[in-house]
C-alpha cells in the first residue's frame, strides 16, 4: 500500500499529456481548480463541456455541486448567487443560449461576481445553425465582462486557470468569458499537457469573497434599488476594476510561466512572423490555423505577411496593439462576426482596431475589414491569400471598400 | 432673455398623483392660452410612489422657447416662484425616494415666492410646522381638506381648479383668471369648476413669513459618498439588530428597539399617527407583529411604543388592535415633534392621559380617502361646500 501511495503521489507530480478536445480541456481546468458549483444547460457546442464535467463527477474524479438548470437564465443566476456566497463557479453556453441568459449576464459584472464562463462560439439563430460566429460572446463586450479568445485546447486549459486567478483577485472581481470556436476547438482533439495539482494549487489561491461574502455572519444587502444618486458611482467602480485588470493579468501570466514552464509572451495578442512583415492580418480564435498556413505559403512566394491574433478582447490592449501595428504598411482584420450598420459596415474587431490606431500618436496604416467564416464556414488558404492581396493593394494606396466579404457565394 | 416661471406641486404619492398632474398640466395649458410655451413633468426619481410618500410635479413656463430651454436644461428647477403643497402635513418637510434627507417644504421658493397650502388650519400652525427660511416668503392658505383619491379613481372635488384660480391671483404675470377658465372649459367642460376657480381667485389671501418665523430645527441631511468611498459590488451592510431600551424613570433596561435605516427615516410619509393608550394595552403584540415597518419598540415592561422616526402612518396597528381606542390614528398636523409617547407616559401618567384624550377627541378624523366604500360620495359634497363658501 505504501509503495502504491508513493507511486500515486509520484504520478500526481508528473505532467501528463492527454488527447482531448478544447471543451475537455476546460473541464479538466474545472477539476484542477476544484470548482465548487457548476451549472449546465445543454446547447451545442458548449454542451460538450457539461458532458465531460458530468463524467468527471460520475467517475468520482471531481467533487462539486453540479446543477442542470431549466434554462440558461437560471443557469447563470445560480452560479451568480453561489459565487456571492463564496463558491468558485463555472458555467457556460453558446449562441442563443448565451443570449437567453442575457439579463443574468448584465447584472454579473455590476455585482462584482468572478464567474468564469465558457462560450462555445456559435452563430445566433436564425437560421438554426451550429457553426462558429463570435457575435454571441461579443454581445457582452460593453458590460464589464473580461473576454478572451483561445486558439488551442492547451490554451483553453491554461487560460481558464489564469481567468480564475484574475477574476477572483479582490482588486478585480469581474466575470470572464472564455471563447472557444465551435467545432474547430470544442470538438477536435489535440495533445494537451495536463498540469499537476500541486502546480495549480501554487498558482491559484482559494477564492476569498471577503467583505462581500453573502453569509449570516456578514449580513449585507446585495443589489438594492438605486436611483441616479448612486448608479454613476457604481459604474465608475466597475470602470476602475476593469482598469486594474492589466496589471493583475500580466502578473498572472508571469507566475504562470514560472510555475508551469509555458510562456504566452504578451498576454493580450500573439504575433506570428511579424518581425519582418510588410503587412499583417488580424483575427481571433482558431482562424489562426489557415492564416498561418497561408502565411507560410505566401512567404515562399516572397510576400512578407504576418499575423496578429487577439487573445484578450476585454480589456482591449489598445496602446500596445497600436504600437505593434504601426510598424506595418497595412492591416487586414478578419472578423468572424458582423456589426450591421456599424462604421464602414465593418466587423467588431476591425472597428476596435481602427479606434485603437486613431487615437495613438504616430503613423496610421490603412485598416481593411474582412467578414469571413460566418456560421462555421471554413476560411480557406486561398481566402486568406485573397485577403492578403487586398491588404497589399491597400498598402500601395489603392482605394477599395473598407469592408469586404470573403468566401460568400457571389 | 424672457421670463421663466417655475411652479412645483408637492403631493402625497399615488393618492394625489392625478391631482398633481392635473394642476401641473393645467398651469402649462392656461399659460399657453397667453402664448407662453411650457412643460409639465413629475420627478422621475419619485416613482414608484409608495402610499403617501412625498413626491413632486413641476410646471415650467416661459415667455419664449429659448427661455424655456433654460428651464428644461435642469433636471428639476433649483428655485420656484410658487410651491403648492396639496396636504398641510407636507409642511413638516419632504423626504422622498428621490433624494436623501429632509427637504423643507419651502426650500425651493425664491425670495418673496408663495407657498400655497390646501388646509383648514390657521397660518400660525402651518408656519410652525414649516422650517425657517433665510428669505421672507408668502403663505397662501386655500381652505380645503386634503384631497386624496386612489390610483384608478379621481375624486373631482375642485381642488385642482381652485389652486389654478389662486395662482392667477398670486402670479398674474403667468396667466389670467380668464385663461384659467378657458382651460377648465377645454379640459373639463364644466362651468361649475370654472366658477370654483373664480371664487378661489377672489378669496385667496397671503401672509408674509419672515426669516425668524417657523420651525427652528435643522432638517436632517446626508453627504453622498464619492465612488471610491462606497462599498463595491452594490453590497451594503445590513441594519444592525438593535438592543434593549432604558426606562426614563427607574433606569431599568429591557425590551427591544430594532436599529433602523439612518439615511431613510420616512416619517414625512405620515399624514396621521398612532397614539397609544398604555393603560388599556393588553400586550397582545398584534400592533408589533403586524406593523409593516417594525415601528414598535418593545418597552422593558413589554408595552409597545410606536417610534415616530420610523412610522409611515399606515394605520395597520389601529386596525388590528382589539382594544377600543388603545391605538388611535390622529391627524399628523396635531403634533409638533417625534418624541416617545411611552416616555411621556412614564414621566407623567396623568398628564399623558389628558394629552391622549385631547388628541383623540380633537382630530381623530383623517384618512387616505378609501377606508370604506362610498366615502368619496360623502367627501366630495363637503369639499364643494367649502369651495362655494370659502
Amino acid at each position: 500500500m505504501a509503495q502504491s501511495a508513493t507511486l500515486t503521489e509520484q504520478y500526481k507530480k508528473t505532467e501528463e499529456t492527454a488527447l482531448i478536445t478544447g471543451s475537455e480541456a476546460i473541464a479538466v481546468a474545472c477539476k484542477l481548480a476544484d470548482v465548487d458549483v457548476i451549472t449546465a444547460y445543454p446547447i451545442r457546442p458548449y454542451d460538450t463541456v457539461m458532458q465531460y464535467i458530468s463524467k468527471l463527477v460520475a467517475e468520482g474524479e471531481m467533487d462539486c455541486e453540479y446543477i442542470v438548470a431549466e434554462g440558461e437564465h437560471s443557469q447563470f443566476e445560480i452560479v451568480k448567487h453561489a459565487s456571492a456566497a463564496g463558491a468558485r463557479v463555472f458555467c457556460g453556453s453558446s449562441g442563443v443560449g448565451w443570449m437567453y441568459a442575457m439579463e443574468a449576464l448584465t447584472v454579473t459584472p455590476a455585482l462584482r461576481i468572478p464567474m468564469i464562463a465558457m462560450v462555445g462560439n456559435r452563430a445566433l439563430d436564425d437560421p438554426g445553425a451550429f457553426g462558429v460566429e463570435h457575435n454571441d460572446a461579443l454581445a457582452v463586450r460593453d458590460l464589464g465582462w473580461q473576454l478572451v479568445w483561445v486558439d488551442t485546447a492547451q490554451e483553453a486549459l491554461d487560460t481558464a486557470l489564469i481567468a480564475w486567478r484574475v477574476a477572483e483577485d479582490r482588486r478585480i472581481f469581474l466575470p470572464c468569458a472564455i471563447s472557444c470556436d465551435g467545432a474547430f476547438l470544442t470538438h477536435s482533439q489535440a495533445l494537451v499537457k495536463i498540469p499537476t495539482q500541486d502546480q495549480v494549487n501554487e498558482f491559484l489561491p482559494r477564492y476569498n469573497r471577503a467583505d462581500l461574502l453573502l453569509h449570516p455572519d456578514n449580513p449585507i444587502t446585495v443589489a438594492p434599488q438605486g436611483n441616479e444618486d448612486w448608479v454613476m458611482e457604481i459604474r465608475r467602480q466597475n470602470y476602475a476594476a476593469m482598469e486594474r485588470v492589466p496589471a493583475v493579468l500580466e502578473q498572472a501570466y508571469k507566475d504562470f510561466e514560472r510555475i508551469f514552464g509555458r510562456s504566452y509572451g504578451n498576454p493580450y495578442f500573439e504575433e506570428y512572423m511579424t518581425s519582418d512583415a510588410d503587412v499583417v492580418l488580424m483575427g481571433m480564435g482558431t482562424l489562426s490555423t489557415p492564416v498561418k498556413v497561408a502565411i507560410r505559403k505566401m512567404r515562399d512566394e516572397g510576400k512578407k505577411v504576418g499575423f496578429v491574433r487577439m487573445r484578450w478582447f476585454r480589456p482591449f490592449a489598445a496602446e500596445k496593439l497600436a504600437k505593434c501595428l504601426q510598424r506595418f504598411s497595412a492591416i487586414g482584420v478578419v472578423d468572424r462576426d458582423y456589426s450591421f450598420g456599424s462604421p464602414y459596415n465593418s466587423g467588431v474587431l476591425a472597428t476596435e482596431v481602427r479606434t485603437a490606431l486613431y487615437s495613438a500618436p504616430g503613423p496610421k496604416p490603412p485598416v481593411l475589414g474582412f467578414i469571413s467564416g460566418l456560421g462555421g464556414r471554413e476560411v480557406t488558404v486561398p481566402d486568406v491569400e485573397k485577403i492578403a492581396d487586398a491588404v497589399y493593394q491597400a498598402a500601395g494606396g489603392k482605394q477599395q471598400p473598407l469592408t469586404q466579404w470573403i468566401g460568400v457565394r457571389e | 432673455m424672457g421670463r421663466l416661471f417655475a411652479i412645483e406641486i408637492i403631493y402625497r404619492g399615488i393618492f394625489q398623483k392625478t391631482l398633481a398632474k392635473n394642476i401641473s398640466r393645467s398651469i402649462v395649458l392656461a399659460a399657453h392660452k397667453e402664448g407662453k410655451p411650457g412643460i409639465s413633468f413629475g420627478r422621475y426619481g419619485d416613482s414608484p410612489e409608495r402610499n403617501g410618500i412625498p413626491a413632486k410635479n413641476f410646471a415650467i413656463v416661459a415667455t419664449d422657447d429659448i427661455t424655456l430651454e433654460e428651464g428644461m436644461a435642469k433636471y428639476e428647477p433649483k428655485e420656484v416662484d410658487v410651491t403648492i403643497a396639496v396636504d398641510e402635513t407636507l409642511c413638516k418637510g419632504v423626504e422622498s425616494w428621490a433624494w436623501y434627507g429632509l427637504q423643507p417644504v419651502n426650500k425651493l421658493l425664491k425670495p418673496n415666492g408663495t407657498l400655497i397650502v390646501t388646509s383648514r388650519e390657521n397660518p400660525e400652525s402651518l408656519i410652525a410646522m414649516s422650517h425657517r427660511k433665510e428669505t421672507p416668503y408668502k403663505l397662501a392658505i386655500l381652505k380645503a381638506t386634503p384631497s386624496f383619491s386612489g390610483l384608478w379613481v379621481y375624486k373631482d372635488d375642485h381642488t385642482d381648479v381652485r389652486i389654478l384660480g389662486a395662482i392667477a391671483k398670486i402670479l398674474p404675470d403667468l396667466f389670467s383668471l380668464k385663461s384659467v377658465q378657458e382651460t377648465i372649459m377645454d379640459e373639463w367642460k364644466s362651468q361649475v369648476k370654472a366658477d370654483s376657480a373664480a371664487r378661489a381667485f377672489e378669496r385667496v389671501t397671503t401672509v408674509t413669513v419672515q426669516p425668524n418665523q417657523g420651525n427652528p430645527e435643522v432638517p436632517f441631511k446626508f453627504d453622498l459618498p464619492k465612488w471610491h468611498e462606497m462599498g463595491e459590488g452594490i453590497a451594503i451592510p445590513c441594519v444592525k439588530p438593535g438592543g434593549a431600551i432604558q426606562d426614563p424613570v427607574n433606569a431599568a433596561s429591557g425590551g427591544w428597539r430594532p436599529d433602523r435605516n439612518p439615511t431613510f427615516k420616512k416619517f414625512t410619509t405620515r399624514t396621521m399617527r398612532p397614539v397609544v393608550n398604555f393603560d388599556t394595552c393588553i400586550k397582545c403584540t398584534l400592533c408589533w407583529l403586524c406593523c409593516p415597518d417594525s415601528v414598535f419598540d418593545v418597552t422593558p415592561e413589554n408595552l409597545y411604543d410606536a417610534n415616530m422616526e420610523a412610522c409611515c402612518g399606515c394605520g395597520v396597528c389601529e386596525a388590528v388592535c382589539p382594544v377600543k381606542e388603545c391605538v388611535t390614528m390622529v391627524n399628523e398636523s396635531e403634533f409638533s415633534d417625534n418624541g416617545s409617547q411611552w416616555e411621556h407616559w412614564r414621566k407623567d401618567k396623568e398628564g399623558y392621559t389628558v394629552w391622549l384624550k385631547e388628541k383623540i377627541k380633537g382630530h381623530g378624523e383623517r384618512s387616505h380617502g378609501f377606508r370604506y366604500r362610498g366615502q368619496y360620495e360623502e367627501q366630495v359634497p363637503e369639499m364643494l361646500q367649502i369651495a362655494r363658501e370659502g
